[in-house]
């Protein structure tokens, strides 16, 4: 057995297509490493999204689906209906889950659909170039905010919140990666989720604050330094919902 | 098997049953909700799943999933409800994915009605999403009609990897006949490349973008192909009294069988007239209205549009002889003003 750092099977071994500093590639990883552990590379169906995340299925090595914008949740719900054992979740950026693709995500947890998502929120749309997100924050200069998101723009969505409210959402977690410590949490969390649904239990959803140094006029230190000190005031971390059986 | 008197969206949904079809993922809307409302009993009963989407966008992208993860599904709708899933349906003929769309169509634009119309044609056989595709679209025409266009709907989506449309006047799918039940289908099609886990082979990839501008090209060749071998295969039309036709009228649907009770008394009254009713809108049996060019002298297309197909048979006849065009919306024209129709263009154009 090779010690030290390995590249999980689950994972392709090519250059990513991030920018420098992005956390898509450390998120990437832990649901690599998680399949990895749970023994379900081989079981899994992942549905991409469009955005950043939109070439996940060529870094992961399991069966992959390049949906339409915001319409991953429908899409997995397809694929598990007809696939009920197999491993199927999403890989969603903010733009696409929280804005086009609200629909879709609230009534995947209001019926409790046996699927996990995986949420990237670095708080704007980074492919595109960098426009505000819904879970852009207050004050926040983009590219179609750029006196600041003001009261004209609304107030950021946070996602979490509202789906923990659904009965049929059985795991929600906010986690982040700007820290060892916090990418071991996130780890915990995808695995939670992934359980939740192999254990029937509900609908699950895991949010990871992320940083798009490119996008915020950072360098990698800085955003990761921003995601600490800004976000998780207004996004703020934990397990808002955990089934006894994975507890 | 049974002769059964079912109304025509039951006899679409029970066509997909015995088809094989075990997923149906749908959204409520007139007149097409009783197909949504039998398979929601029926599913249940052969181990399928019926599931109520949240919308028409959702429904279509849960068939685009369960298509890719090898299954026999189906969506329906109406109208405004397919103008809502044209997205969805050009991902899916983008990925190849076998499934089956039911319009039980009404009238537009907007709102419009729930009153019989043809008036989808355009968007169903001229890609109404965006980028280069084509749909294979049935047009049923009895009770009879919805569910064996319903078997044959889901073995030329599997055979050629592709979405097909059945198109019906909400009228069809509201009015009860008898109907003979077929046998269940049996044969099921290889999908080596479905999404189903990657146990003892390489990954699998559905997916539709491609940056590279040859690849882009590529796949729109390879696509153009593929419809190229279905037109080459697939069109179909029912022809009546054409052979020595010089009046040819072309009408599909619920329709058509009112234009071919007037065509008997058009004949009865002199004139050589006779009916091509396409089975198939896409892909067009320009072919088979080309047959009809050596004895006819004047074609009349009849719709409940505006007049969509007319543009098609313009096409096929390519300027050899004057098309005409007589529709009407949102009611299905009885046997005597459709006989007067004909009449008129007959006199006009010196026939009768």
């Amino acid at each position: 057995m090779p010690k030290g750092y390995q590249r999980p099977s689950t994972l392709v071994e090519r250059p990513w297509h991030f920018c420098p500093g992005c956390n898509h590639g450390i998120v990437h990883r832990l649901v690599a490493e998680v399949i990895d552990e749970m023994g379900l590379q081989k079981e899994t169906v992942g549905v991409g999204s469009v955005g950043c995340g939109v070439f996940s299925y060529e870094y992961f090595n399991f069966d992959g689906i390049g949906p339409s914008h915001g319409r991953a949740p429908a899409v997995a719900t397809g694929v598990k209906r007809v696939l009920p054992d197999r491993l199927v979740f999403t890989y969603q950026g903010d733009g696409d889950l929280a804005a086009i693709g609200t629909t879709e995500m609230v009534h995947c947890a209001v019926r409790g659909e046996l699927i996990s998502i995986i949420f990237i929120n670095n708080t704007l749309y980074g492919m595109t170039g960098g426009q505000m997100a819904p879970t852009t924050m207050m004050g926040q200069v983009t590219t179609t905010t750029p006196r600041g998101r003001g009261q004209a723009q609304g107030h950021p969505f946070r996602v979490c919140e509202m789906l923990a409210t659904a009965e049929g959402a059985a795991y929600v977690a906010r986690t982040a990666v700007y820290s060892p410590a916090q990418v071991v949490r996130t780890k915990k969390a995808i695995r939670r989720a992934f359980e939740t649904q192999m254990a029937g239990l509900g609908f699950s959803l895991v949010e990871v604050l992320s940083a798009c140094p490119t996008n915020w006029g950072m360098n990698p230190l800085e955003a990761l330094k921003f995601v600490e000190e800004e976000m998780t005031p207004v996004f703020p971390l934990g397990e808002l919902k955990v089934p006894e059986g994975v507890k | 098997m049974a002769r059964v008197l079912m109304k025509g969206n039951e006899a679409l949904g029970e066509g997909a049953v015995i088809a094989g079809c075990r997923y149906f993922f749908g959204y409520p809307i007139t007149p097409q909700s009783e197909v949504a409302e039998y398979l929601a009993r029926r599913l249940p009963q052969v181990d399928g799943v019926f599931l109520q989407a949240e919308s028409e966008v959702a429904a279509i992208n849960m068939v685009y999933g369960g298509s890719a993860a090898g299954a026999r599904v189906m969506t329906g709708s109406s109208g405004p409800g397919l103008s809502l899933k044209q997205e969805g349906i050009s991902f899916i003929a983008e990925a190849e994915l076998p499934c089956v769309i039911a319009n039980i169509s009404r009238g537009g634009p907007g709102l419009g009605g729930i009153q019989p119309a043809q008036s989808d044609y355009f968007q169903s056989c001229k890609g109404g999403g965006h980028g280069d595709y084509r749909l294979i679209v049935l047009a049923p025409s009895s009770v009879q009609e919805m569910m064996d266009f319903a078997l044959l709907a889901f073995d030329l989506a599997d055979r050629y990897r592709t979405p097909v449309l059945i198109m019906s006047e909400g009228m069809l799918g509201q009015m009860m006949e008898p109907v003979q039940v077929r046998e269940p289908v049996t044969e099921r099609y290889e999908k080596p490349w479905a999404t189903t886990g990657c146990i003892n082979r390489e990954p699998n990839i559905v997916n539709t973008l491609h940056l590279l501008p040859t690849e882009l090209e590529d796949r729109n060749q390879h696509l153009f192909s593929k419809y190229a071998r279905i037109a080459a295969e697939e069109k179909r039309a029912e022809m009546v009294m054409t052979e020595d036709a010089e009046l040819v009228v072309v009408a599909y649907g619920l329709l058509s069988r009112v234009v071919k009770k007037a065509i008997t008394e058009v004949r009865a009254r002199g004139v050589k007239a006779g009916l091509i009713r396409p089975l198939t809108l896409w892909p067009f049996p320009d072919t088979h209205i080309q047959k009809c060019l050596d004895t006819a002298k004047l074609f009349l297309t009849i719709e409940i549009s505006m007049g969509q197909m007319v543009e098609d048979v313009k096409l096929a006849v390519n300027g050899r002889v004057p098309v005409e065009f007589y529709g009407r919306i949102g009611v299905i024209p009885s046997p005597q003003e459709i006989e007067r129709a004909i009449m008129a263009v007959a006199e006009r154009g010196g026939l009768a």
